[in-house]
């Protein structure tokens, strides 16, 4: 299975390598991408095996056959391609070096592989860059969930001066300047026929980043009837998951494994970095110190290092963090309200190993995106911030 | 352990200070409303057009399969469910098992044979985590007896319509029935003992039953944490550190509790020494409390025998004054409209904590031996009947009930939900997009060929196409090979196969 999986890897690969050169003018696909259905009003729709299943209240969690939570679509297949040029396009950062692929790479798991995301100039961003496989379906971003859509989060690293460090301003400038990204845009947005605007910008980078769909793990295959998907050890890795001992997937939940909740769990910070107090800056709650959104595990085994600054190096000595006792990296004198979840769990030193094996069955990079071979500001696609 | 539930209590004695002496001036006449009779709290439930038979529902896993597979000891019960097909009973034979059992498929029963009082034992002899996880819908456990587990007795996690019947569960864990994220259950006559957190914990369900169960020697009896529309009743809840509890808890993505009748219980001296795990959010319950209702709305407590809890008969809360519970913006911390209709208490409250004793000063008790009721914090449009029966602090700006008895409300269960019937050709559509369009589309080339060329060697056989993908050669030179995609049934391979021969772009 893992072979086969690693053949698909390759196989995309190659694929990329031997599309066909790009014509001399950019156009947008007017196909959805994989997982979308185009509707007769020429939108796309996600299908999914998991549109067949409930979920309690419509939720989105449970256990294995579970429906999904409510999530976006209905862009149009242009709106996803033009948005999937301003992705690659590092004409969005400041000085014209850094793109959103930069640290949303797809050879890292749509992250940089690094501890924390160093922005332009160099600037260490204080936090580790998100995966954005399955972002359709979230409804707060950012690790301490400050914003409440992908329109919103956008314009976080967009004008940060640690991260990309555009201005609107400028930004607008240098797309209404660039003749192609004026015609892509009227293309994609074809009511609007002036200048392009902020929210254009916004809702192309939203309808290509909610395309980036991972349900075709291993895991997946089980759900949906396979028993043989997952292996002997692997099951032992999902009974101890979402065993009460281990807890795991009470905040990890299926089908997304996450519950979208904040959690203080207490992490460690890396050696030398102040405590990060999270979400009680955005919700304003002391007792949310420390506290942050749950991440995704999906394709967790492609997002090392992990935690919210890069604390572990590795998977398993993150999951080896929870079974070391509650609070064990608390800062002296600090009180936290830890989450109930965060308990003793003394799981054996095997149960650990099962439990990343498990993880490794949330692998699906099969829809990942293409890398366009250029892109309309005629920059060149960056790779600085990507470890290679 | 006393002093973690009513943290900030001080500023509230202030605040029922000043209530107290308002109120005095104007104190309510007796009123007396009789227990038999009188207009019913219909609850708040409306099933939706599902048909509910005139004597309520009492079955909720469907029809039982008539496939019988046969356990017995020394053989594996999860040999036999992976073995077995959904629809099957797992008969499982007098004696001991040591194993953790899964069930990840629809209408799995796993029913232990008692024999001359020998039960199917499932000992996880410390060692292991839990007894039983069900994820599968229309799951059904019975007669079982279960022992000694770390993590739960029995766990669901989203399967719906279950029903947990006439099991033993004992020194299992952190709770020994727990079904969660599922709607439509049955928690009944089950005998549930030496739990660190809850003997019965329903958390984030709907429509739920928890009858004629015998629970003790637990830190909590039993919990409905952020759930909706659940009935407790003729439960015998003894000897916990807190009988039933009704709770929100905050940081859940379910985010409240609704409707919950506990009615008709024993609820009798539950004064067991709290052990709950430090940080768990029952280690804070006052040792010696028969009922707890924290941020849970519209609880109705109706007929229940509640003594000898030496705390307090009913404590009503709301999240600021209990410690150690985190904050939720998007829960409400206070409980909302609790209804505390007739029911008999005797000698409680008769050992309080200081916290408690404040409060009934400060609402004019002198000298007070025991306690039936304690509210603190705000709990807007709560109604009590016959409140001078109570030795009761904090319900004085409750209004009279509007009415007396739950007696209309037979249950929340729902019928049994038929399995949703999915069209081959809706499946072989779904699961193309879903999984196919990844390499395949109409007239392109992507990792795999276009389907124009599939559909040309295929046509008239999508047999065939079925076939290959199951087990697929290397056709060509200049793509790579297809990885097998065995995993979906054969039915769905003949729609997905029949569905790629007849799409047009």
């Amino acid at each position: 299975m893992i072979r086969a999986l690693a053949l698909m890897v390759a196989a995309v690969g190659m694929a990329s390598a031997s599309a066909p050169a790009p014509r001399a003018d950019f156009t947008l696909n007017t196909t959805c991408p994989p997982s979308f259905e185009k509707t007769g009003a020429g939108v796309c729709e996600l299908r999914t095996l998991y549109q067949f299943y409930d979920s309690l209240e419509g939720r989105g969690l449970g256990g294995t056959r579970t429906a999904l939570p409510p999530h976006r679509d209905g862009f149009k297949p242009q709106q996803i391609d033009l948005g999937r040029y301003l992705f690659f396009d590092p004409v969005l950062s400041g000085d014209g070096t850094l793109s959103c692929a930069s640290c949303h790479d797809p050879a890292r798991g749509l992250s940089d592989g690094r501890p924390r995301s160093i922005g332009i100039h160099g600037a260490d961003a204080g936090r580790a860059a998100p995966t954005l496989w399955n972002v359709a379906f979230l409804k707060r971003y950012f690790w301490d969930a400050r914003a409440d859509s992908l329109e919103a989060q956008a314009t976080g690293p967009l004008f940060s001066p640690k991260e990309m460090g555009n201005t609107p301003a400028k930004l607008l400038a240098s797309l209404n300047g660039n003749p192609t990204y004026r015609r892509l845009f009227q293309e994609a947005f074809a009511s609007d026929s002036g200048a392009i605007t902020e929210k254009q910008v916004y809702a192309a980078l939203a309808a290509f980043q909610t395309s980036l769909i991972s349900l075709n793990s291993r895991y997946d295959r089980y759900v949906h009837g396979y028993d043989a998907a997952l292996s002997e050890r692997e099951i032992e890795g999902l009974n101890v998951f979402r065993s009460f001992v281990a807890r795991c997937s009470e905040c990890h939940t299926p089908p997304l494994f996450t519950n979208e909740q904040i959690a203080v769990i207490g992490m460690p910070e890396p050696a030398g970095r102040a405590f990060d107090i999270g979400a009680e800056a955005t919700l304003g709650s002391p007792k949310l110190k420390g506290g942050f959104k749950v991440p995704t595990l999906r394709n967790i085994t492609r997002t090392a290092p992990y935690s919210h600054s890069g604390a572990f190096s590795d998977l398993r000595s993150a999951v080896d963090f929870y079974n070391k006792g509650r609070g064990n990296a608390v800062p002296k004198g600090m009180h936290l309200y830890l989450h109930w979840h965060i308990s003793d769990p003394d799981l054996t030193e095997t149960e650990v190993d099962r439990i990343v094996d498990f993880l490794g069955a949330l692998t699906d990079e099969t829809f990942l995106p293409q890398t366009p071979a250029r892109v309309p500001s005629g920059l060149a696609l960056t790779q600085r911030g990507v470890v290679k | 352990m006393k002093k973690k539930i009513f943290l900030g209590l001080l500023a509230a004695v202030l605040v029922f200070g000043a209530g107290t002496i308002l109120g005095r001036v104007t104190k309510k006449d007796v009123v007396i409303s009789s227990s038999t009779g009188g207009a019913s709290y219909s609850g708040g439930f409306k099933s939706d057009g599902a048909a509910i038979p005139a004597g309520g529902i009492h079955s909720v896993a469907g029809p039982a399969p008539t496939h019988i597979v046969v356990v017995k000891e020394g053989e594996s019960i999860q040999a036999a469910i992976k073995a077995a097909p959904k629809g099957t009973i797992i008969r499982v034979m007098p004696g001991t098992y040591h194993e953790t059992v899964y069930v990840d498929k629809d209408d799995i029963r796993i029913i232990g044979v008692i024999d001359k009082g020998r039960r199917a034992v499932l000992d996880g002899q410390k060692k292991l985590n839990d007894a039983i996880l069900y994820s599968g819908n229309n799951f059904v456990a019975e007669n079982l007896e279960i022992r000694n587990y770390k993590g739960n007795g029995i766990m669901g996690q989203a399967g719906n319509n279950f029903e947990i019947r006439n099991n033993v569960i004992a020194e299992s864990g952190v709770y020994g029935i727990f079904p969660q994220l599922g709607q439509n259950g049955i928690v009944e006559h089950n005998v549930v003992s030496g739990i660190a957190d809850a003997a019965i914990y329903i958390g984030m369900s709907d429509n739920i039953l928890v009858a004629h169960n015998d629970v003790f020697d637990s830190v909590a009896g039993i919990e409905i944490e952020n759930s909706r529309h659940a009935i407790v009743e003729h439960n015998y809840v003894h000897d916990n550190s807190g009988g039933l509890l009704a709770f929100v808890t905050p940081g859940l993505p379910i985010k409240d509790t609704v409707d919950v009748i506990f009615r008709n219980n024993f609820v009798v001296g539950n004064n067991h020494k709290n052990f709950g795990a430090p940080g768990s959010t029952v280690s804070g319950i006052p040792a010696g409390t028969g009922i707890l209702v924290m941020a849970a709305d519209d609880v109705v407590i109706e007929g229940n025998v509640i003594s000898d809890n030496k705390v307090s008969g009913i404590i009503i809360t709301d999240h600021a004054h209990a410690q150690n519970i985190t904050a939720d913006p998007e829960s409400d911390p206070n409980s909302d409209r609790v209804k505390i209709l007739e029911n008999v208490m005797l000698n409680n409250g008769y050992d309080t904590i200081t916290e408690a004793k404040a409060l009934a000063l400060a609402d004019g008790m002198v000298s007070v031996k025991n306690l039936d009721i304690v509210r603190v914090g705000p709990s807007p449009g709560s109604c009590i009947i016959n409140r001078h029966q109570y030795q009761a602090v904090g319900v004085s700006d409750f209004a009279d009930c509007e009415f007396t008895n739950t007696a209309t409300t037979i249950n929340y269960l729902l019928p049994p939900v038929p399995p949703r019937e999915i069209k081959p050709g809706e499946r072989g559509r779904v699961v193309f997009l879903g999984i196919c369009s990844g390499c395949h589309i109409y007239n392109g080339r992507m990792i795999g060929p276009p389907i124009q060329a599939i559909q040309a060697l295929y046509m008239d056989n999508p047999q065939g196409l079925a076939d290959y993908i199951a087990k697929p050669q290397k056709k060509r030179d200049d793509y790579p090979e297809m990885p097998p995609q065995d995993y979906l049934d054969p039915e769905t391979r003949l729609a997905v196969a029949k569905y790629m021969l007849q799409v047009t772009n």
